[in-house]
């Protein structure tokens, strides 16, 4: 099957600073596919390769089959939802959305009515004559969605579209996205910095640092099989341990990360476990979260909520199924 | 709780603003005034009559119909030369980022800030170097060094304004770089450029020192009115011109006030 994005061996150099650097991926057709990672790690400028406002400075990238690179954006069967919404302040809200088909000479009818259309997808029918300025985050951003479907794109991007809403609303956003991506059957594209937003909502997942593409896969593979010490770190404040401590445990003298739920915490001096003290312990409401200190390691555990837990500075005996061990690629 | 409405000022403070307004505006009044008076060899007070007669000795002579004439297109086209020059230099220097910005853009401003007869002395010494002889052409490529100025920090203010991910916004939704400039760039700072315009026209037409320098033998209409005052003729004439100049570039000054402040509201509400 031909992929909807593929990137192969793409680098964007801005000056001495590589933005992006040697990038290969493969975005199926009909997915939802999230990138992830801090700022400054490449994921906007993939996101911008693939709309059409930057160019690669070396490699190749297609659209469906299609070399891209000379394309201008307004050529590309792809439309971008901004981090900012850049709705037109000089348009009302009917007129932002029929935009894109106004430039194409849609007739002032038609393009209205598909306009309407996409504000009844996006819960926002009857908001046609309003002024952006009139809107709240919340509408804004619906607005900015309705306007990028109604051209029917064949890829969505959408560049931290939740960036600025408040958590509830961005809850109900993420459930809304995935159903209107599932119901439309279009390959979106997300770029997030929010490990938790990439999980719950992506079908895969790229994981950024420095302008490379650490590890892609699905939310269970880059959460539970993390192949770096960062993708570790980064998706779920994994414990990363070093190669000396994972060679006591499963012979093998590579890096390895211990999920933070996946340590019990027992009495000193009983079984065969890690001693170590407790430094201090954060209550999280469902979870309580440990800080660990051992013998110079520090490690974080989550327990549920109500557990018995020891004062903080006492020893404890930590424990661990050694299945939930998780070898890295890295080698010590 | 608001002090300055609560309170009222004191008796000095405000007969001092009075006195202020008064002696910024009262010399104005004087000018109208002597446009209705009967006396023309010179301007004594009281004026010894009332009479309407010199609008119609201006409405009938040529020369201030030929001044006022080649004010107002010198006006005009070195208002059009700096629409279209001042918004490319804001577009550029707000725009994008390249080696020399900020230089470039106090090199555009300076003009406004030298005095006009630094710029009057430089002109004419650059056309008589380069031999271009005087002409309509040389009085305008002069107002444009100012002009341009004022359309820049109105255009440069509002491209500040406006998010630069509008027109990335446009082209990802399909539209070209001309079908972007008239749909998205050109209603977004429209108002700016029409205050930019109204007050580049504003400054052009009442323009003396730079013109002196470049205009050779033509009079534009604040040149005609300083020769004129020279001789002891219908001096009224030069009253009831003062008229119409006051009339024609405060117009223009204040639409421009209020547009640009309309426009700050369209600017705001899209935030």
């Amino acid at each position: 099957m031909t992929p909807a994005v593929s990137f192969a061996k793409v680098s964007r150099h801005f000056g001495s600073v590589r933005a992006v650097d040697m990038v290969d991926l493969d975005i199926v057709p009909g997915e939802f596919f999230a990138m992830l990672g801090p700022s400054g790690s490449g994921k906007t400028t993939c996101l911008r390769l693939i709309a059409g406002f930057e160019q690669p400075t070396s490699g190749s990238i297609s659209i469906f089959g299609e070399r891209a690179e000379g394309v201008p954006p307004y050529r590309r069967n792809v439309n971008t939802v901004f981090q900012d919404y850049a709705l037109f302040p000089h348009l009302n809200v009917l007129d932002n959305v029929a935009y894109g088909l106004m430039v194409k000479g849609v007739g002032k009818a038609e393009r209205h009515k598909a306009a309407e259309e996409a504000l009844s997808l996006v819960r926002l029918p009857g908001y046609g004559a309003r002024r952006p300025g009139q809107l709240s985050g919340g509408q804004r951003q619906r607005v900015a969605l309705a306007r990028a479907l109604v051209n029917q794109p064949k890829v969505l991007l959408l560049d931290e579209p939740l960036g600025a809403l408040d958590l509830k609303l961005r809850e109900n956003m993420q459930e809304e996205l995935k159903s209107l991506q599932k119901a439309l059957g279009i390959t979106f594209v997300f770029v997030t910095h929010d490990q938790g937003e990439a999980l719950s909502m992506a079908d895969r997942v790229a994981v950024f640092n420095d302008g490379k593409v650490m590890q892609i896969g699905t939310p269970e593979d880059i959460y539970q099989r993390p192949k770096t010490r960062f993708v570790a770190d980064f998706v779920g404040s994994s414990n990363v341990l070093p190669p000396d401590f994972v060679q006591r445990y499963s012979g093998q003298h590579r890096w390895g990360s211990l999920r933070p739920e996946s340590i019990r915490i027992g009495r000193a001096a009983k079984g065969d476990g890690v001693a170590a003290r407790l430094v201090s312990t954060n209550y999280l409401g469902a979870t309580t979260r440990l800080a660990l200190d051992a013998d110079g390691l520090r490690l974080h555990a989550i327990v549920p909520a109500g557990a018995k837990l020891p004062r903080e500075g006492e020893a404890v005996m930590l424990t661990f199924n050694r299945e939930h061990l998780h070898l890295m690629d890295e080698p010590g | 709780m608001r002090s300055d409405g609560s309170q009222p000022a004191p008796l000095g403070l405000k007969v001092a603003a009075a006195c202020g307004l008064l002696f910024l505006h009262l010399p104005i009044l004087l000018i109208f005034i002597y446009a209705f008076t009967t006396e023309e060899k010179s301007f004594v007070w009281p004026p010894p009559g009332l009479t309407t007669q010199w609008f119609a000795v201006t409405w009938n002579r040529p020369d201030v119909w030929q001044a006022l004439s080649l004010s107002v297109r010198v006006a005009a086209i070195s208002t059009a030369v700096a629409l279209v020059l001042g918004t490319l230099c804001a577009a550029a220097v707000s725009r994008t980022r390249f080696f020399g910005r900020e230089t470039i853009s106090l090199l555009v401003i300076l003009p406004i800030a030298l005095p006009g007869i630094i710029t009057g002395i430089a002109l004419r010494s650059a056309f008589s170097l380069a031999e271009i002889p005087f002409s309509f052409w040389t009085i305008v490529l002069g107002h444009a060094t100012f002009c341009v100025v004022v359309v820049y920090n109105n255009a440069v203010a509002r491209f500040r304004r406006t998010s630069g991910s509008m027109i990335e916004a446009s082209m990802d939704l399909g539209a070209d770089g001309f079908q972007t400039f008239r749909h998205v760039v050109l209603p977004n700072i429209a108002t700016a450029l029409l205050a930019g315009g109204m007050l580049a026209f504003a400054l052009s037409f009442d323009e003396v020192i730079v013109t002196t320098f470049t205009a050779g033998q033509q009079q534009t209409l604040p040149i005609w009115m300083l020769e004129e005052l020279i001789r002891p003729r219908q001096r009224p004439v030069t009253n009831v011109v003062a008229m119409v100049v006051v009339l024609v570039t405060l117009l223009p000054i204040l639409a421009a006030y209020y547009l640009t402040r309309d426009g700050d509201q369209i600017a705001g509400s899209g935030k």
